[in-house]
């Protein structure tokens, strides 16, 4: 049994590569509410509460919160090497494009279909921005077919 | 996004690293936008801040020799040397401050350490097209100048104050300048701190949006637009917004909308904010400080303070701060307003804001504004937001309710 793989065109707005697992959250984030040193969420009400940021490759609507503690909260956490690898958002914001640009984080968006529909959390997920490409990589079917064979 | 082929020039470095890492900025945020290319720009404004991310931009393009091309101000840090004698302020935040307000310096940027250049040491021209980041000083310079700037983050203004350009999207384009949501004001707006009140509630109520005003029955002042931009910019993200007939872009409703009907209606009586007040007074007894100035106060404001504390002592165990620039501050000392204030034992401080880090005395303190922006930031045990002149009898008796 094959992995199921499939490969979407995205928009570029910050380039680079970056690749990780999935981390998906609904709702808006602002980094300045995570642990600068490990990447935990700190937001006690957020879906995301308690989960990592660090590594991972985070999908989300859009950032929130004032420009400068949105800013310095993502610059803290690539400073302590526990950014995201790479960020794949719906609707982007000025203040978004400027953390993703100081913390050099890989950025798209425009991914070709709806990034909550195609991707889950633990899915393996490759972002070349300079090439405009997202592969996801769904890890279960690798996870079945080990149990299996 | 269309470049010419200058502007390609400056991408490849042939103008040296600090501008090419300032034009790849506004390139990404162009193509995040989908903007078709650069729009040259008057004059800029960088809500520098005296934290790691922003001196990480700024001394990236002071170290590869960028200057700003156009007049580009700075918003408050804070004057260690004022403060070292004051309080213990953390070494290594320090020394983030000074390395701030000196990368400002090589970048030639206007060392106003103001958060409303606006009134005094950058003012934009009615249909100017400009970068101004600093919550009072989006909407302000939209609407009550007719300035034209998008909700700019600290980083895209410098790097447009140093390319002289910014890209050309959002509120740059006269469509996306459309009033959103319709605000009845059935409140008696009386003073300041109604303004303030109104853009608290406002700004929480629509979040992103252009609100247009109808039923205001008197002109707002200077003072009053300046708190109602602040709040409404800081409880929501509210760039724009029309009271037609105070305002310049539009002098009717109709216009505001550009001719459509408004999306969304809501209506704000004496109750809302009575209640947004209720929701500010978090607690009650004695207080350890009054911090005034956010956003920092203008010329009539310290006059107000000079006045309410002429002939009177400040509390033994209240500390009394007032934030403004340092051009207001040389004529309140001229005009005799800082003696008064000094002879009752308060401050009137320089160049620095009340979500600055030389503040950490106050940390576990309970104190008193009239900024429900100044409490928001959480810098402070407690911050109970109520009238200047509330602020100022609290700080004579040492307590509050």
């Amino acid at each position: 049994m094959k992995s199921l793989e499939i490969a979407l065109k995205c928009h570029r707005i910050i380039g680079g590569y970056g690749e990780g697992e999935a981390l998906v959250s609904h709702e808006p984030i602002c980094f300045y509410l995570t642990d600068p040193k490990t990447g935990m969420v700190r937001e006690r009400t957020h879906e995301l509460a308690g989960k990592n940021l660090a590594d991972k490759v985070l999908v989300f609507p859009s950032g929130k919160a004032s420009s400068v503690v949105q800013i310095d909260g993502l610059y803290k956490l690539a400073s302590n090497n526990v950014a995201p690898r790479a960020m794949i958002v719906k609707d982007v914001e000025t203040v978004l494009v400027v953390s993703a640009f100081i913390a050099k984080v890989p950025l798209v968006d425009k991914l070709e279909k709806d990034p909550f529909e195609v991707i889950r959390t633990g899915d393996f997920i490759k972002v070349d921005a300079e090439k405009g490409v997202v592969t996801i990589t769904r890890q279960e079917v690798w996870h079945n077919r080990d149990v299996t064979s | 996004m269309y470049l010419t082929t200058k502007e390609e020039r400056i991408l490849n470095g042939e103008f040296g690293e600090g501008t090419r890492k300032a034009i790849e900025l506004l390139v990404a945020i162009g193509d995040a936008y989908d903007a078709e290319k650069m729009i040259p720009i008057g004059r800029a404004h960088a809500a520098s801040s005296g934290q790691e991310g922003d001196l990480y931009f700024v001394e990236l393009l002071a170290n590869g020799g960028a200057r700003c091309k156009v007049p580009t101000s700075t918003n408050p840090v804070y004057d260690i040397e004022y403060f070292d004698r004051l309080f213990e302020v953390p070494k290594d935040e320090g020394e983030v401050a000074r390395r701030v307000m000196e990368a400002y310096k090589r970048v030639g940027a206007i060392l106003s350490w103001s958060c409303t250049p606006y009134m005094a040491e950058n003012i934009p021209l009615y249909g100017e097209t400009v970068a101004f980041s600093e919550s009072s000083a989006t909407p302000y310079v939209n609407s009550v100048i007719g300035a034209r700037t998008n909700r700019e983050a600290a980083q895209s203004a410098l790097a447009a104050g140093v390319n002289g350009k910014t890209p050309e999207y959002g509120l740059h384009i006269k469509d996306n300048r459309k009033g959103t949501v319709l605000v009845k004001a059935e409140a008696a707006l009386k003073d300041e701190f109604d303004y303030t009140l109104l853009g608290y509630y406002v700004g929480k109520r629509i979040d992103y949006g252009i609100p247009v005003f109808t039923g205001i029955s008197r002109r707002p002042n200077t003072e009053e637009l300046i708190n109602f931009c602040a709040m409404s910019n800081t409880s929501g993200a509210v760039s724009m917004f029309y009271m037609p007939g105070f305002t310049v872009e539009a002098s009717t409703v109709e216009e505001a909308f550009q001719g459509d009907t408004p999306g969304d209606k809501i209506t704000v009586t004496d109750q809302e904010l009575k209640q947004t007040y209720k929701e500010l007074q978090t607690t009650s007894g004695k207080i350890d400080f009054v911090m005034l100035g956010c956003p920092h106060y203008t010329l009539k404001q310290i006059g107000e303070v000079a006045r309410l504390l002429s002939g009177k002592k400040i509390h033994d165990d209240v500390s009394f701060w007032v934030c403004t620039s340092a051009t207001t501050r040389i004529l309140a000392e001229r005009t005799g307003i800082v003696d008064v204030i000094d002879r009752a034992g308060g401050h009137v401080v320089v160049d620095t804001c009340i979500d600055e880090p030389c503040w950490i005395a106050y940390r576990d303190k309970v104190g008193m504004t009239d900024s429900p922006k100044c409490a928001y930031y959480r810098r402070f045990k407690e911050a109970i937001v109520a009238r200047l002149k509330d602020c100022v009898e609290a700080a004579i008796e040492g307590r509050w309710g």
